[in-house]
């Protein structure tokens, strides 16, 4: 399982105090909720939309809710968890900003994974008048789950009009590698990106 | 009659008997001074009697959930999809333990059995039984067979009531409980819809105020209605439009009342008069109760998570798209209460157009993540020495 474990799952655990209570959306087989169960002994659940992926989360001992994130969360109270954490999901929800503030109601803290538009291929791409076709966003414009792609700076406007603080940043590329010029210049360089945030008025 | 039994079926089967003599006090404030159990147990208890597993029964069930009573029996128990060698419920690994619950009429002490003190059926004097005083009866029974915990409790729509008064009567004694197509309480249309059975049965001049055995006769109307009424909320709007739509037995208008025209009249027709061959009004009047009273919460200021904080059973809960008698919105109401506590639990929400019977049939995504969890279940109590 380690061995398999994503990168960015791998910089989330750091992110994540041992112990804690986690809800992970979109959580797929629960990969990251075992690693981070075996690793830093925290609580959650999952919630998943996918039957297979449910089967998978129950039979890996995962504790799974069968969910449908367009929906809503109100089955969850306010800052029932430590962490609420979504990799690559907020991208292919109906209404990110209403999801965002959301999780942000039911978790202290926020994780957030996605793929940064503004990355210069993406750009690259569209200048010479095709859709971006990459590892980071690896569908064609007409099967592609992403129906809400944003830049980073799209998104950290976001943040800033909805009153979220942003605690941490990192970006990578699809191998989770990280350089100093995707620091110096994440809006252009970086793929995918992570951020830790928390809703600063509350 | 089967010709030929399955190789994953648990094949015959031959019920047993257990009587109790210490009283058992009920929920209504009568005492059942005796009474007795009939059950049927499939697959080994192991050394350490880690392995057993409790099905509760719904409705109109029995203790007779898998396998086959003879070689002339026309169906197999009410739960062979889920009970055998290698299914979700696999009694390589498990005890499966089912009974009749009190006030049943397949063999447990109930309205049609005879009251010794009287020697005549008890009909309408048998008291009215609550979930509590079913699980009291089990957990007597669970004693006798020498089961300290039970490794899950399961259970559909009335079972699945049970398996989550288990959790919370006797937090100690249950590992898991499986609770699928229930609810943490009627609503007031369930309410509603139980009645409407109940005055079919007490209305019907040969119900003799429950005292009809002593004149020959059953409730047949009545009981026969209440069945009718039951299959309706069963069975999803899709389902029978799927089913029978509006085809008509001859295929022409008869213009006329005389006989069931369309199929699903004659469909319910046809469920109604089964049932009544087998099943007792007292006892179908009974069971409605047992659902209408059934609610946990109202013990601890209508909060169910209150209700639920001692529980220490893990929990897998499962509801069906298209169940409105029981709709997903009920079983998510148990969830949100066992996620308010940090319980252990899982949810799965089938999507299956077969309404509130979808519990006992072979949905592919229903029985692979219910098989799933029993996996998991079965690896935790054989590690367990």
């Amino acid at each position: 399982m380690m061995s398999k474990l994503r990168t960015d799952l791998a910089l989330l655990t750091e992110w994540i105090e041992p112990h804690s209570h986690v809800l992970d959306l979109g959580c797929g087989e629960g990969t990251l909720l075992v690693h981070l169960r075996e690793n830093s002994h925290i609580t959650g659940y999952g919630l998943e939309i996918d039957d297979d992926n449910i089967t998978q989360c129950i039979r890996a001992g995962v504790n799974v809710i069968q969910t449908d994130l367009d929906k809503g969360l109100s089955d969850f109270e306010a800052d029932a968890f430590d962490y609420v954490v979504m990799t690559q999901t907020l991208q292919a929800i109906r209404r990110p900003d209403k999801l965002l503030q959301e999780i942000l109601r039911i978790g202290r803290e926020v994780i957030v994974t996605l793929p940064n538009f503004g990355h210069w291929r993406a750009r690259l791409s569209l200048a010479l008048g095709r859709m971006p076709y990459s590892r980071a966003l690896p569908h064609h414009w007409y099967d592609t789950p992403n129906i809400h792609l944003c830049t980073l700076d799209d998104f950290e406007q976001l943040c800033d009009l909805l009153n979220i603080e942003i605690l941490q940043r990192a970006v990578a590329d699809p191998d989770h590698q990280t350089s100093g010029i995707m620091r110096l210049l994440p809006n252009l360089m970086g793929e995918i990106a992570l951020y830790r945030l928390k809703n600063s008025v509350k | 009659m089967p010709e030929k039994i399955a190789d994953d079926s648990v094949g015959l089967v031959t019920p047993q008997r257990q009587r109790f003599t210490e009283a058992l006090h009920l929920d209504c404030g009568r005492d059942l001074p005796e009474y007795e159990i009939i059950y049927e147990t499939y697959g080994q208890l192991n050394a350490q009697a880690s392995n057993a597993i409790l099905i509760c029964h719904a409705l109109s069930g029995d203790h007779h959930a898998a396998g086959y009573h003879s070689m002339d029996e026309r169906k197999p128990g009410w739960w062979e999809n889920c009970i055998g060698p290698g299914k979700a419920i696999d009694t390589h690994r498990f005890f499966v333990v089912s009974l009749n619950n009190l006030g049943g009429c397949k063999g447990s002490t109930g309205p049609n059995t005879i009251n010794p003190e009287t020697n005549k059926p008890y009909g309408p004097d048998f008291p009215i039984v609550t979930v509590r005083d079913w699980v009291e009866s089990q957990a007597r029974l669970a004693k006798t067979l020498g089961i300290e915990q039970w490794a899950a409790v399961i259970g559909g729509s009335l079972g699945g009531m049970q398996a989550l008064q288990w959790s919370l009567q006797y937090p100690d004694k249950v590992r898991h409980a499986v609770v699928i197509a229930a609810a943490p309480k009627l609503s007031a249309q369930n309410i509603a819809f139980n009645e409407v059975a109940r005055q079919a049965i007490l209305s019907d001049p040969d119900f003799h105020a429950g005292h009809y055995y002593e004149h020959q006769v059953v409730p047949r109307r009545g009981l026969i209605l209440a069945r009718m009424l039951g299959h309706i909320t069963y069975l999803s709007d899709d389902a029978m439009r799927a089913k029978f739509g509006r085809e008509l037995r001859e295929g022409t208008l008869n213009f006329g009342f005389d006989e069931a025209e369309f199929q699903v009249e004659s469909y319910l027709h046809y469920q109604g008069r089964s049932f009544v061959d087998r099943f007792d009004g007292n006892t179908y009047l009974l069971m409605t109760k047992a659902l209408d009273y059934f609610d946990p919460a109202s013990l601890h200021e209508h909060d169910l998570a209150r209700a639920l904080a001692h529980v220490t059973a893990k929990f897998l809960v499962i509801s069906f798209t298209s169940d409105w008698r029981f709709s997903s919105a009920r079983s998510r109401e148990i969830v949100q209460a066992l996620l308010h506590d940090r319980k252990t639990v899982s949810y799965m929400e089938v999507n299956a157009n077969q309404g509130h019977d979808a519990f006992l049939l072979n949905i592919p995504q229903y029985i692979n993540g219910f098989k799933a969890y029993m996996e998991h279940v079965a690896a935790e109590v054989n590690n367990d020495v």
